[in-house]
């Protein structure tokens, strides 16, 4: 949605040239650009500084460390399964959310947006209650030696939980706004429900959905609160990237701490990139489309 | 698509299962200042069982605020061992969950307390503020560092160490001993979770005059951050503290880890635990091994909690329960 807004602002259609004069918009320039120097590039620039500051050869060590793979490992296999987990469930609620109408649909989308809503400290919690050893679930399961918390499925459950309205809440504006012509087009000539989905609904909003997946990817391997509260802090088996970061801080290792947030910091960056040329793509598209119909 | 994903599955059920492999495992849910001690301890004890019995064992490690982790294993944490900062932390596993028989603390020598340690202060190099002991901690001004009595054992002693000073002064009473931890209280500026987080907020964020600290804990502040930025200031009186040890019965006996286990726990009381212990800044009990290491310490005069406080039962009743003493003293943002 923000994707969205952000691209009718930048759209080229609106005049360059505003009434203000150039002072006020070098100054304003100017302070965008010192606020993001202080708090975004410097504190980036610190996380590499610090990491390298003892050498390469510390900071590679560190990471080859084999609490610091393991943890490398398990943010690995929690985005792994909850990103694509979200994908399916996003695109099913969105396509559902925009082509049908059907009773309570107010109710979904506000479900969907519950994980944005409540804090991830909480919704750690909420696993806790429900599988914990004394929780609703907890006698059960261990009759049955199945362990959710303190385990890796309590680590994707509460990834899974913070990033699930990603997907759907980026495909949910776009898909409503191409509303379904394409859609009773492509039933009307025969097609099934299932090759509409593939060839209709879902060439028709990959750029956006591809945004989303970015986005939902970027949150679950950075999620810290909910994560923490479900992990038992296991060194080597239950600590993932973020974590680990903090274990290795307080124990006054300050280069290996730094080492492993700046493998988190790259993965960002690399995210930044793919977001960034999947909205040009995406905004070159939906500006030739416009142009297309305008034509 | 789907295909994909099921691929994707197949690869991270294959990463998880990479993760199993040495013979046993133990772990070992402690609290936070024991991280150097117990990867020390761990890597001697496990040559030691290797020798002995030729079985490999690899000790995983968990840590934190001692309240915090004893919660995490009535939550389901499966400790098979558990080391926290005070036998009452370690009596909830028996009062919440039945995880541990009643009579625990009686299965292993002096309280189930392999080391000892004290609450001393650690303060900026030089001294600024002249803190000598602790009545200067209340004098208007000073800003005092100590993590949160409700999630940490560390603060829970450092508390009643502050409370028996003031106990022992003369004209002392609970009154006068409330009073001065309200004032106490009310120069303190950040309350962490945990000791470590504490630690971390007095010497990397520089925030605070004095923090009190477990003595073994600013004794390492200072060994891995220089001894030319800090140094220790020992009260005249403060607390003995024990952390006691626990096999975690229902554990052990699922795992059928208890043997290890057992040896684990015992082995912190042989001749080798016991000068790891030393080497960390802990108090070893073995008299022996004690003297070689007394030279380290500052002398102080040590109080205990069954004597001032009538054990840790009470003193968490009268005074860390909701509504008990540090609730009535201590008004966030006041």
């Amino acid at each position: 949605m923000t994707a969205a807004v952000a691209l009718h602002i930048a759209s080229p259609t609106r005049s360059a040239s505003t009434d203000e004069p150039v002072v006020v918009r070098w100054l304003l320039i100017a302070l965008a650009l010192s606020f993001l120097t202080l708090f975004l590039f410097v504190p980036l620039a610190t996380v590499f500084y610090e990491a390298l500051r003892k050498g390469v050869g510390v900071y590679f060590n560190a990471l080859q460390e084999e609490d610091a793979l393991s943890a490398i490992r398990l943010t690995l296999i929690a985005a792994a399964i909850s990103v694509p987990a979200n994908l399916v469930f996003g695109v099913a609620a969105a396509w559902a959310i925009a082509k049908f109408e059907f009773r309570g649909k107010s109710l979904l989308i506000t479900l969907i947006d519950l994980p944005f809503a409540v804090s991830p400290v909480i919704s750690g919690l909420i696993y806790v209650l429900l599988f914990g050893a004394q929780g609703w679930f907890g006698p059960w399961l261990q009759a049955h030696d199945i362990r959710i918390i303190f385990a890796v499925p309590g680590i994707v459950l509460a990834t899974t939980f913070v990033t699930f309205p990603f997907v759907a809440r980026e495909l949910i504006p776009l898909m409503q706004a191409q509303g379904s012509d394409d859609e009773e087009a492509a039933v009307i000539l025969g097609a099934s429900g299932w090759q509409t989905l593939w060839r209709v609904t879902l060439p028709n909003v990959k750029w956006g959905l591809l945004y989303g997946v970015i986005l939902c990817n970027a949150r679950a391997m950075g999620e810290f609160g909910a994560v923490s509260v479900v992990s038992g802090h296991i060194r080597g088996m239950t600590n993932t990237m973020p974590l680990h970061v903090e274990i290795l801080y307080n124990e006054y290792n300050f280069a290996a701490a730094f080492a492993v947030a700046s493998v988190l910091a790259l993965l960002a960056l690399v995210t930044l990139a793919a977001k960034t040329f999947v909205e040009w793509h995406f905004g070159h598209e939906n500006r030739t489309n416009i142009q297309e119909q305008e034509t | 698509m789907s295909r994909k994903l099921l691929s994707l599955l197949a690869a991270a059920s294959l990463l998880i299962s990479a993760q199993v492999s040495a013979d046993t495992t133990l772990l070992n849910v402690s609290y936070d200042p024991t991280r150097e001690l117990y990867q020390d301890f761990n890597a001697a004890f496990a040559r030691y069982w290797k020798s002995k019995s030729s079985e490999t064992v690899s000790i995983k490690q968990s840590h934190g605020g001692s309240g915090k982790q004893a919660r995490a294993v009535i939550d389901g944490l499966e400790a098979d061992v558990v080391t926290l900062a005070l036998a009452y932390d370690i009596d909830a596993l028996h009062d919440k969950a039945k995880l541990i028989p009643a009579d625990w603390q009686k299965r292993l020598p002096h309280n189930a307390s392999p080391y000892t340690s004290t609450v001393v202060f650690l303060v900026r190099k030089g001294n600024p503020k002249a803190i000598r002991d602790w009545n200067d901690l209340v004098k208007p001004g000073i800003s005092v560092i100590t993590p949160n009595p409700k999630t940490s054992g560390g603060a829970r002693w450092n508390y009643l160490a502050a409370y028996a000073y003031a106990l022992k002064q003369p004209g002392g009473n609970d009154a006068t001993a409330k009073e001065f931890l309200k004032k106490l209280f009310g120069n303190v500026k950040v309350l962490d979770t945990g000791a470590r987080g504490s630690t971390t907020t007095f010497v990397e964020r520089e925030i605070g005059d004095v923090l009190l600290a477990w003595e073994n804990e600013a004794y390492l502040a200072i060994r891995e951050l220089g001894p030319e930025k800090f140094e220790i200031v020992t009260p005249s009186l403060s607390i003995l503290a024990e952390p006691p040890v626990s096999v975690v019965d229902k554990v052990v006996d699922k795992h059928g880890t208890r043997k290890v286990a057992e040896a684990y726990l015992e082995y912190l009381y042989s001749p080798e635990g016991q000068e790891i212990a030393g080497k960390h800044y802990y108090r070893p009990i073995d008299k022996k091994i004690a003297a070689k290491y007394a030279k380290q310490y500052a002398p102080v005069k040590l109080v205990t909690i069954d004597d001032t406080f009538g054990g840790w039962q009470k003193a968490q009743k009268i005074h860390f329960e909701d509504g008990g003493t540090f609730d009535q003293i201590y008004q966030p943002g006041k």
